[in-house]
């Protein structure tokens, strides 16, 4: 029998004692908190509490590396909006967990981690798997605990799951001592009670003075612009900030973890801005007399130099942390509230707008940038990733859970995977985690059953975290991956193409037989080399029952464009080449050839 | 009064939970957010459970309302307040060992008294003086002992709280349940 088998069938939890050991009391309360799944890797300061879990309905995925356990648990959170939980043993396990805790942490991705830890008495001994894990995640935690009672299991486990999904979201870490876990102590079923209830926090909140000055500078502005964040998607205000919009007639540009917060079909949607937003979408910003910010932190990646960005622009902000105000950008009304609860205020207050003349601005901003997309080239039979994910977007019809890795493929897959729907993108953007993919999509996979879950990876961050595929055999799970596969670093090595004098040092990359890789886990592989290979393998991809990998090899020197180089002026891009090496090659004959590795 | 642009030093006291690793959360916190820290003290407070930390901090308006908000974040800060210099008392403790025989010790004593300051310890060729002062007066006694070789000196950091009758500073427990 599985271990998957083993806990899904598990009864109830016996109610006859009323005692329950620390290692019990976890289970009890993750199932109070309605935790269903959680991604996990024994080891021996955990295992009282391995031990105990087949008595309770918590189904455990393990995981090939600790790493990919956090990815899970905060891919299943961002992908459900719930608390994703992941657990480990001490010393490595822990560690491992925390480029995991701190992708979470840059995103404000609500996860709970529980760590075993040597018993209380070997404490700061040294001893064997000792870390100080409660000091290594200080920083990259909104809080933890170190737990070496069994009576404070209960009460401590409450809190952190409080801390972890009250006002900004955010990772917590409860470690918790073998003996702890070990102990007996009384158990109430009925008590719910937290270790300590929140404390007062100043009364911040939308005053009616910040709400009329907002609507006096959106009705007064011509060119206003929305710039929505995570915090919409976080807040669950895509209802909200559409009907915003409707009325306001404002258009909308997004940050990478906005995506899917607005209709990206809608004719005021943007798309995303920054970076590698649109660079007509970033003359919008630039142009733009009002910004509203909605639920968005001005990372340096949607900015560029902040000494020039927006520079005529006045400026709103709506965030539900007061650290964020004024942190890279001086703004002119600060609401500090739930982005949902504002929206809902600022609508009826708003006067009806069209802003015609502002939309044709915008849209005469547009210029040549249709032409020189990727997309308008005739199928000369290279692949370019932007084939690979605009054929993807159609062929799911925008429904897909996409869970993407970082690098160029991500950008790739913002601009070219039109997300109409909030949670439709999981990505890492704040830290920019190289390996997240997997792993998270794994988490999505749980998180949404009934949904089609997409991984876009590349050939080297996909490598990083590999080792997952085998726990989606294990846990027979239906996830379909995509490898943009160029043989490169790539984003890295666009650096080094436009930085650093065309040397390409540590990008270029040999993979594994990615096809063989996947059969060699029990899965599917394919292989797609050519344009018009690409519908029938992402349509055996979808008709297969299980996991599936496919190598897309792709022209091995595309760039993502336009580009603002890291600290340029937001109107400052390098647009798409009109007439490239790479285009004018795919006018060739030669469309047999293998890409260059 | 500098402008609101300018850096200086404020002082702001949080009231903190008296549990382990509180000190070390608020020590991250200046240090990962790259403030500048001139002093950081922590003690008890007047209420069991609570302990009282004064930081002395240079930065500008915008800043330091940014340092308060992060102030907040912490789940172990029960309040954050920021002192205006004009309505606090603030004292910091130093023990300053100075060089001091028999040719020199009433001059050094006489030096001490003009400060306010106490000779604590005594002995043939040196002397220990206490002061509790505001930060300005311990540097001006300092520069006034130097002459004489001061051989070490510690200090305590400031302390500091609200004038009497200028609020309370803290607000009381019990807890009210409402969200961070």
């Amino acid at each position: 029998m599985t271990a998957a088998a083993a806990t899904a069938t598990a009864a109830a939890p016996t109610p006859a004692p009323a005692t329950r050991t620390g290692a019990e009391m976890i289970w009890e309360v993750l199932v109070q908190e309605g935790v269903e799944v959680v991604f996990g890797y024994p080891g021996g300061a955990i295992m009282p509490a391995y031990d105990a879990l087949p008595r309770y309905p918590v189904r455990h995925v393990l995981v090939r590396h600790e790493q990919g356990a956090a990815h899970m648990a905060d891919g299943y959170a961002r992908a459900s909006g719930r608390v994703g939980v992941a657990v480990a043993t001490s010393g490595p396990g822990a560690t491992n967990l925390v480029t995991g805790i701190a992708t979470a942490m840059l995103d404000s991705v609500p996860v709970v981690f529980i760590t075993g830890q040597v018993s209380s008495a070997l404490l700061g001994s040294d001893a064997f798997q000792e870390t100080d894990v409660t000091g290594v995640t200080l920083p990259i935690t909104k809080h933890n605990w170190l737990v070496t009672r069994a009576e404070e299991i209960g009460p401590v486990l409450r809190e952190a799951f409080a801390v972890a999904k009250s006002g900004r979201p955010g990772p917590v870490l409860v470690d918790i001592t073998k003996d702890a876990q070990q102990a007996s102590c009384a158990f109430d079923p009925a008590d719910r009670r937290v270790a300590r209830p929140p404390r007062p926090r100043p009364a911040r909140g939308a005053t009616a003075d910040a709400l009329a000055r907002a609507v006096a500078l959106i009705d007064r502005a011509e060119q206003p612009l929305i710039l929505a964040g995570h915090g919409i998607v976080a807040a669950g205000a895509a209802a909200e900030l559409a009907a915003f919009v409707a009325r306001t007639g404002v258009p909308v540009a997004s940050t990478l973890l906005g995506l899917g917060g607005f209709p990206a079909t809608d004719p005021r949607a943007l798309g995303m801005m920054g970076m590698h937003g649109e660079a007509w979408v970033n003359r919008a910003v630039q142009d733009a007399d009002l910004l509203i910010a909605l639920g968005m932190r001005f990372d340096d990646r949607v900015t560029g130099n902040l000494a020039t960005f927006a520079p005529r622009a006045r400026k709103i902000h709506v965030d539900l942390d007061p650290s964020e105000i004024g942190k890279n950008v001086a703004v002119d009304v600060a609401i500090v509230d739930d982005v949902r609860q504002v929206l809902a205020a600022l609508t009826p207050r708003c006067r009806p707008a069209e802003r015609a003349a502002w939309m044709a601005a915008i849209e005469a901003g547009k210029g040549d940038s249709a032409v020189r997309d990727i997309q308008q080239l005739p199928d000369t039979g290279k692949l370019h990733a932007a084939h690979v994910l605009h054929d993807l977007w159609r062929l799911t019809e925008g429904r897909a859970v996409v869970v993407t890795d970082v690098g160029q493929h991500q950008m790739w897959e913002a601009q070219y995977y039109k997300h109409d729907h909030p949670r439709g993108l999981v990505t890492s953007g704040g830290l920019g985690t190289m390996g997240f993919a997997l792993p998270a999509a794994i988490g999505a996979r749980f998180a949404r059953p009934d949904a089609e879950v997409w991984v876009v990876a590349g050939d080297g961050g996909f490598q990083m975290t590999a080792a997952e595929l085998s726990t989606c055999a294990q846990e027979d799970l239906k996830v379909n991956i995509a490898i943009i596969n160029n043989g490169y670093l790539g984003m890295v090595r666009q650096w080094q193409e436009l930085f650093y004098g065309g040397r390409y040092v540590a990008t270029p990359m040999r993979s594994p037989d990615f096809v063989k890789l996947a059969e060699a886990h029990g899965l599917t592989g394919l292989r797609v080399t050519r344009r018009a290979e690409v519908a029938g393998a992402v349509a055996a991809a979808r008709a297969a029952a299980g996991t599936v990998v496919i190598d897309f090899r792709v022209e091995a020197e595309d760039s993502v464009y336009p580009m603002v180089p890291s600290g340029a002026d937001l109107g400052d891009m390098i647009r798409r080449p009109l007439r490239s090496r790479l285009i004018e090659t795919g006018a060739d004959d030669e469309l047999t050839e293998e890409p260059p590795r | 009064m500098s402008a609101p642009g300018q850096p200086r030093l404020r002082t702001l006291v949080a009231t903190v939970e008296d549990v382990p690793g509180v000190l070390n959360r608020v020590a991250s916190l200046f240090r990962r957010r790259n403030y500048n820290i001139a002093s950081l003290t922590v003690g008890a407070s007047e209420v069991p459970g609570l302990s009282r930390l004064t930081v002395v901090v240079s930065c500008d308006d915008a800043t330091a309302a940014r340092l308060e908000a992060n102030l907040w974040k912490l789940v172990d800060v029960v309040a954050v307040d920021e002192l205006a210099a004009a309505d606090v008392v603030e004292r910091d403790l130093a023990l300053i060992k100075v060089k001091a025989d028999h040719t020199q010790r009433a001059l050094v004593v006489q030096a001490a008294e003009l400060f306010a300051a106490r000779v604590v310890d005594v002995a043939p060729t040196e002397l220990t003086i206490e002061i509790a002062a505001p930060r300005q007066r311990i540097d001006d006694l300092r520069a006034v002992l130097e002459p004489f070789g001061v051989i070490a000196m510690v200090r305590t950091g400031a302390v500091a709280m609200a004038r009497a009758g200028v609020g309370a500073a803290v607000p009381q427990p019990p807890r009210a349940a409402s969200g961070a």
